[in-house]
Formats: C-alpha cells, structure tokens, sequence
C-alpha cells in the first residue's frame, strides 16, 4: 500500500519505480504466505527423510517468475527514464506536463 | 520463537517502506530498497520459500540497487516537492488498503495444512516428482520441467526488456560521447586499494558460487534466473572496480549480445528437439532412453539457457547505462 501510494502521489519518475517494486515485493509476500504450512519444510527432498509435510511448491514458482519479470519491467523503465531524462531535462511529472502542455 | 522475530521484521519492513518513500534524497531511497528486499527475503525464507528467498536476494537487493544507482547517476539526485499536495492519492490508497485487509479476513488461517493452496494440486506434484522426474528441487521441477512453457516465456520477457534497453539507450547520448583518450588510469576505483584488493578475492568466489548455484539447482535451492543474476553481479562488480572499459575486455559487448539470444535460442531449441524427436514440444522425456533420465537432462539444458540469457541481459543494461554517463 506504501508503495502504491509512492506510484500514485509522488511526482518523481525514479520514485515512482521504486514505489512500484515496493508494491510488487508486497504482493509476492501476500502470495508465498499463503503456500505455507505449519511445521512444515521447504518442499526440497533431503536424502533420508520420509513422510515430512511440505509447504506448497506451486506459489513460490509463480512468484520465481514474478520476481523476474519485475526486475525486467523496472530496468525497462530505468531506462525510459534516462531517456525521458535526456529529452525533457527533467524527471518530475508535472515540469514534463508543463512542457507537453504549455 | 519463529513468529515473534518475523513479527520483528515485518516491523522493519514497515519502517523502511515509510522511509523510502518520504526520503527527498534518492540516493537513501535506493539504498534503502536495497535493505527492504533483503528483509523480504528473510521473510520468505522464514515462510519454507527458499528459491524465491535466493531469488530475491540476488536478484531484488544486489542488481536491482545497482540498476537505480546507474539511473540516478543519469538523471537527479534529489527528489522536488510537489507543487500541490494530492489529499486524493492518500484517499485513493487508504480506501484500497480497506478494500483488501477486507478481502482477506475470508483467507484460510496462515499455516493450514488443508487450505485448497495444500489440498488440490500440490500433493500431486510433491508426490509424483520423484516418479517423473526424481531430483529433490521440486520448486525447480514445477518450473522447469511442468510448467516449462511459462519459464519460456519469462525468458522472452527479460529478453525482450534487454532488447528494449538496449534499442532505448544503444546509440551514443546526444552530449556527446566520452572520447576515446579518457585515460584507463582513472577509470573504476582503480586508486582505492582496500576495494580493489578485497573485490579481486572476492569475484572469483562469486563466479564460483553463481556457477555452483546454476547446476545444483536441482538439489538445493538455485537455478538459472539466480545463477544469472549472480555471475552478472561479479561482472559488474569487476566493472566497478577496474573500469568499465576492461569488463567489457572480458565480455565484450557481441559476446553479451549473442548470449541474450543464445539462452532463449538454447532453451527453444530444446524444446524443438523434443518435438522432432517425437515427443510433445517441451517434453524431456524422449531426449533419452531412460525417461527420467530425459527429464534431467532437459531441465539441465534449459536452466542453462535461461542462466546465459539472464546474465547477458544484466550486464548489457548495466553496461548501456554506464555508456551514458558524463565520466
């Protein structure tokens, strides 16, 4: 929720994008809480141990992605940014509105 | 004992996510990011996640960080306050906050071992691993090997954000690019001995242990996104300390590029081969005689593709950002 309010309120495009993977680490949190399981282990088998509990494998592969593709999606916008940067001299929205829109 | 120290953490978390986003100075607010993500991943290690705490890890704290700071270098350092105050942002969010803290109040307690996450699929999948595909990783099975038509795509993905970097940044910064006789000497940290000599013993450690991660991911927790993330970090490192100019000597930049497009091009091909060897697209188990035997050689092949692809695309950002600046 910090980090969504970072996206929404805070003119700066670099904090914009770490407010965003703020937000994203938060909702993976949301995820793998929920593949786990009480006394449980990683479900990683160990050589010698049967019958365990494991906690869920499926969320935690999901979020192995996520993770991934959001480090891809912010260094993507790193680099618009330093674009946006070269072009406009200015990185805060509303000065970059202001030159759009005179 | 377990729940009071995440509790400790999730404390931290919470001081930290306020921090960075009233800090003006980026500079803080970037390396704080950096402290969040590895909280997050002790988190996740608390909760039995131990692949995405890795992952994280690597991955969030180490390159993320360093891919802001490169931005920063390049734009500001100093966040400005806004013209007027937005009293709708913080309405907006709250009314969400409420939306969801309402949302999960019908979420099974945390633990239960017979929510529907634990009752439906994944016993099959923790049950039937061993038969299929027999390696102790089963997180590394699903992703891999079940489901590797979704790990395909999210190759594509960071394929095509480096392509994307690339294509934004390739061409020299309009002030002019840095000429050719800016002196070596001064390039990196080369003046600073105690970096540099701790860097040097350092890296081929970190190699080692991104190459050890790679290949073990199949019985520990590991695999090709860390294993790149990790070799792209001891690069980068050797860059910071000596110079971008001799990392490149080291990688140049054609080698990263056709190694962005090899890991995919090598993962694809797998899959391929599969199909002409009569099986389904994908489908390990006809790479061999021994089916199981298929299923391991074909999760090696692809974390491997994937390990290459990552650890070009990292380095070819890192690199276009550092080819930006004014230094």
């Amino acid at each position: 929720m910090i980090g969504f309010y970072a996206v929404v309120a805070k003119p700066n495009l670099v904090k914009k994008l770490v407010g965003l993977s703020l937000f994203q680490a938060a909702v993976f949190l949301l995820y793998i809480t929920m593949g786990k399981v009480e006394g449980a282990m990683a479900p990683i088998f160990m050589a010698g141990i049967e019958d365990r509990l494991y906690s869920s494998p499926l969320p935690q592969v999901l979020i192995l992605t996520a993770i991934v593709v959001g480090i891809s999606t912010t260094a993507l916008g790193l680099g618009i940014v330093i674009r946006i940067k070269e072009e406009y001299g200015t990185i805060e929205e509303h000065e970059i509105h202001e030159i759009d829109h005179p | 004992m377990v729940s009071l120290f995440s509790i400790f953490i999730l404390t931290l978390l919470l001081i930290t996510a306020l921090a960075i986003v009233q800090s003006r100075n980026l500079f803080v607010a970037v390396m704080l990011s950096g402290i969040f993500s590895l909280l997050i991943a002790a988190i996740f290690f608390l909760l039995d996640a131990a692949d995405v705490a890795l992952t994280e890890a690597a991955v969030g704290a180490g390159i993320s960080t360093v891919l802001f700071l490169g931005a920063l270098a390049l734009t500001a350092e100093r966040e400005q306050e806004p013209p007027t105050n937005r009293p709708v942002a913080l309405v907006v969010v709250v009314m969400t906050a409420l939306v969801l803290i309402y949302g999960t109040l019908g979420t099974p307690r945390l633990g239960d071992p017979n929510a529907p996450v634990q009752t439906h699929v994944s016993p099959w999948y923790l049950e039937q691993t061993p038969h299929y595909i027999d390696i102790p990783n089963v997180v590394t099975a699903v992703l891999g090997s079940y489901r590797g038509y979704d790990t395909l795509g999210e190759v594509f993905v960071v394929l095509t954000a480096g392509i994307g970097v690339l294509f934004l940044l390739g061409k020299p910064s309009p002030r002019g690019s840095r000429g050719p006789e800016s002196s070596a000497e001064d390039a990196g940290l080369r003046h600073y001995l105690i970096p540099r000599l701790v860097g040097r013993l350092l890296i081929p450690f970190i190699l080692l242990f991104g190459l050890y991660v790679q290949f073990h991911g199949e019985y520990s927790p590991g695999g090709g996104f860390q294993a790149g993330a990790i070799i792209a970090a001891a690069i980068i490192l050797y860059a910071l300390l000596e110079g971008e100019a001799r990392a490149l000597l080291v990688l140049p930049r054609w080698l990263l590029t056709g190694m962005i497009a090899g890991g995919a091009l090598l993962y694809g091909g797998v899959g391929v081969v599969c199909l002409l060897l009569g099986g389904n697209f994908l489908d390990y188990s006809v790479l061999m005689s021994d089916p199981v035997a298929g299923q391991q050689i074909g999760l090696l092949l692809i974390e491997a593709g994937v390990g290459i692809t990552v650890t070009g695309v990292l380095l070819s950002v890192f690199h276009a950002f550092a080819a930006r600046g004014e230094y």
